[in-house]
């Protein structure tokens, strides 16, 4: 898994800008799949298994975008202004790097703010391509691209930028392989724009009319001073009870934490204060459906470098492909 | 592609008239009905079908005379930012909300028209002379404010009546003031476009009610149309002026001049790429000025129709305007011209092929 981990966190995926990561998604899932399809927003459906006797239609949803930025101006002197795809911390930005999808690649600084205690907003960041006018600028207005930063293997955890949510789209992938049965009707849905409020996620849940539908998303831990949450890295993947966007069906909770139990998997209970996923708006989609949310544990979410457990990806996969593969009954 | 044709097109006398009418008529988010009853007018001859849905949405149809058509939705916004009366006073004054988003240090002393009779008022303000201390630094609120509108009137305004700004619209060469020309500039345009629906077109649109309020009209309309494409065509701001310090100005948003402005990505929509080359191709192609509005913040109707059902391909195209969102607001009629242009351009030219790629 590692190996593939780290070639989908490295393929710029910015929101609305989904298309290479969704061709190498695709490369890989295409000899599981029962079909695949790309709709109006870009959201990339793989289906697997029918309905049968005590199936229900599924749709288990992971994005594809990052976290990003999109040139809003290239200044007389070759500086690239630019605005945010998705929400960030400006305390990231300065002496990070970007990668343009047309790969070109600069360096971000910012203009001296008045007061130097005080982290500077969006608009006063440049991106530094090496251009020295407008004239010879590589980017345009319009371009977008994401954090550079390489993958880093430390053993039993790994760090990038866009483990957000490539770490997830790859518990999608390697469950995608592992299910050899299923009564379900399974739609995978690596979903577009989640990072600016999950509009992938809400035409694709309209369109499929699931009877459930799960997200699988990191959720930031607890693991740092300051921030009081159950979730640890390494304690296995998170059950969601709750986010800021949704509460999960506690039909759906109970079904997790019992085949968790069964299979003797660590798990931990999510009650998240900051942030939703896909779910929020597939659990609201047409008249409703049940919604859950598994999530990977990950610490410095929205930062360049992200950490996961890979133990605790290992044993999400473990988790879904035996929820996938037997009868729901909620 | 070599295009031979070319598209003409120029506002007249009666165009500016339309144009004029619209921005002095008065239509506050939820309380469009005077606007609509202008547009129902001038679009009857060319339309299909025409109809007010349960929001107040104008939703009307042109058909299109072939059998392989393309379904292509327009939305502009009819209402504008305003007020409402919220606490009688007595003697002809009034405490009253703001409708939209403006700013608060546009309100004081502008003169307002209240209801269906345009009752003239004013918010007051305390002059200059009797300001104290921190009182000049301070940005009065809303609340603290109140319409003036004399004893005499006083019983002709009632509380959930609807006060706009009482600006008449003016026009010197190829600049126009007025306001509310967000969006009347785009209400005009679309009334415009009836008269050049080509036939493969089966041309709908919505001219939506409560986009000031968070594009409450337009996510039913679209739901309704199920089109293939959906554009939204609204006015932006221009903020266009030099700097005071002269440094570069970054953050223009658009400028007036330069033509119809093209969305790439805004606070509630990414615009389809597909669409967003189609529109600057054929603007290239017809060598009709254009501009891509900087990508930020702010919205328009394309925010609620991109999420529609199971998503539509949209983009918002928007003609520049200073000063927006307040009493008063500054545009140009050869941007409102070109706009009009790139739109001809694109129901000529729209077809699904384009939806053979995938969003890329």
């Amino acid at each position: 898994m590692k190996k593939l981990l780290q070639k989908l966190t490295q393929i710029p995926g910015p929101s609305g800008f989904e298309y290479e990561i969704r061709k190498a998604i695709r490369e890989e899932v295409t000899p599981f799949a029962n079909s695949i399809a790309v709709d109006t927003m870009g959201n990339l459906i793989v289906r697997l298994g029918k309905k049968a006797s005590g199936g229900l239609r599924v749709m288990i949803a992971a994005h594809m975008d990052e976290i990003g930025v999109i040139v809003s101006h290239v200044q007389k002197n070759g500086f690239v202004r630019f605005s945010n795809l998705g929400s960030y911390f400006p305390r990231y930005l300065s002496g990070s790097r970007v990668r343009f999808m047309n790969g070109v690649r600069g360096v971000i600084n910012n203009d001296r703010p008045e007061d130097l205690s005080k982290i500077p907003p969006v608009e006063k960041f440049l991106i530094d391509v090496g251009a020295t006018s407008d004239k010879d600028c590589p980017v345009k207005i319009g371009d977008a691209g994401v954090f550079d930063r390489e993958f880093l293997d430390m053993g039993k955890r790994v760090a990038s930028k866009a483990l957000d949510d490539r770490a997830s789209c790859m518990v999608l992938i390697e469950t995608i392989r592992r299910i050899k049965s299923t009564p379900n009707e399974l739609v995978f849905v690596f979903s577009t724009q989640e990072e600016v409020a999950s509009r992938g996620a809400q035409t694709a849940a309209y369109a499929l009319e699931a009877d459930l539908g799960i997200a699988v998303d990191v959720t930031p831990t607890g693991d740092i001073v300051g921030v009081k949450m159950q979730t640890h890295l390494g304690d296995g993947p998170a059950i969601k009870v709750r986010d800021v966007g949704m509460i999960a069906d506690p039909q759906v909770v109970t079904w997790m934490v019992a085949a968790a139990k069964k299979l003797k998997i660590k798990f931990q209970m999510e009650v998240l204060e900051v942030g939703t996923t896909d779910a929020r708006t597939m659990q609201v989609a047409r008249s409703g459906m049940l919604a859950g949310a598994l999530s990977i544990p990950c610490r410095f979410v929205h930062s360049p470098s992200e950490v996961v457990d890979m133990e605790d990806m290992e044993q999400a996969v473990k988790l879904l492909t035996a929820l996938l593969s037997e009868p729901i009954k909620l | 592609m070599t295009k031979t044709s070319s598209i003409e097109f120029k506002a007249s006398k009666s165009h500016l008239a339309l144009l004029e009418k619209l921005s002095n008529a008065n239509g506050i988010s939820g309380n469009e009905g005077e606007i609509r009853a202008i547009i129902r007018k001038e679009i009857a001859p060319y339309t299909d079908e025409i109809k007010v849905d349960a929001m107040g949405n104008l939703l009307a149809v042109k058909h299109a005379k072939v059998k392989n058509q393309v379904k292509v939705l327009i939305a502009s916004h009819m209402d504008e930012v305003g007020f409402m009366i919220a606490n009688d006073e007595g003697d002809g004054v009034f405490a009253f909300e703001v409708v939209g988003g403006v700013d608060d240090r546009q309100l004081l002393c502008k003169t307002i028209a209240i209801g269906k009779e345009k009752v003239p008022g004013v918010i007051g303000s305390k002059p200059i002379h009797l300001l104290e201390g921190d009182e000049l630094n301070h940005i009065v609120s809303p609340s603290e404010m109140r319409i003036d509108i004399g004893p005499a009137n006083a019983s002709r305004v009632k509380v959930g009546d609807y006060g706009a700004f009482a600006t008449r619209f003016q026009q010197f060469g190829n600049t126009i003031t007025g306001k509310a020309l967000d969006d009347r500039l785009g209400v005009a345009g679309l009334i415009e476009l009836f008269k050049h629906v080509p036939a493969h077109v089966e041309f709908m649109a919505a001219f939506t009610v409560q986009e000031e309020i968070g594009l409450r009209g337009a996510r039913v309309a679209a739901y309704g149309f199920q089109p293939d494409f959906a554009f939204a065509l609204d006015s932006t701001p221009a903020i266009d002026l030099p700097r005071p310090d002269d440094e570069e100005n970054t953050q223009y948003n658009c400028k007036l001049d330069l033509g119809p402005a093209i969305y790439l990505a805004d606070a509630g929509t990414l615009s389809d790429p597909r669409l967003v080359r189609f529109l600057s191709g054929l603007a290239e192609e017809y060598h009709i000025p254009y501009q891509y509005r900087q990508p930020g913040g702010g919205g328009t109707d394309a925010g609620a129709l991109h999420k529609t059902r199971g998503g539509i391909p949209t983009v918002s195209v928007s003609i520049p305007g200073r000063y927006a969102h307040t009493a008063i607001m500054m545009a140009r009629i050869s941007d409102w011209e070109n706009t009009i242009r790139l739109f001809i351009a694109a129901l000529q030219n729209i077809n699904l092929d384009l939806l053979k790629v995938e969003r890329s």
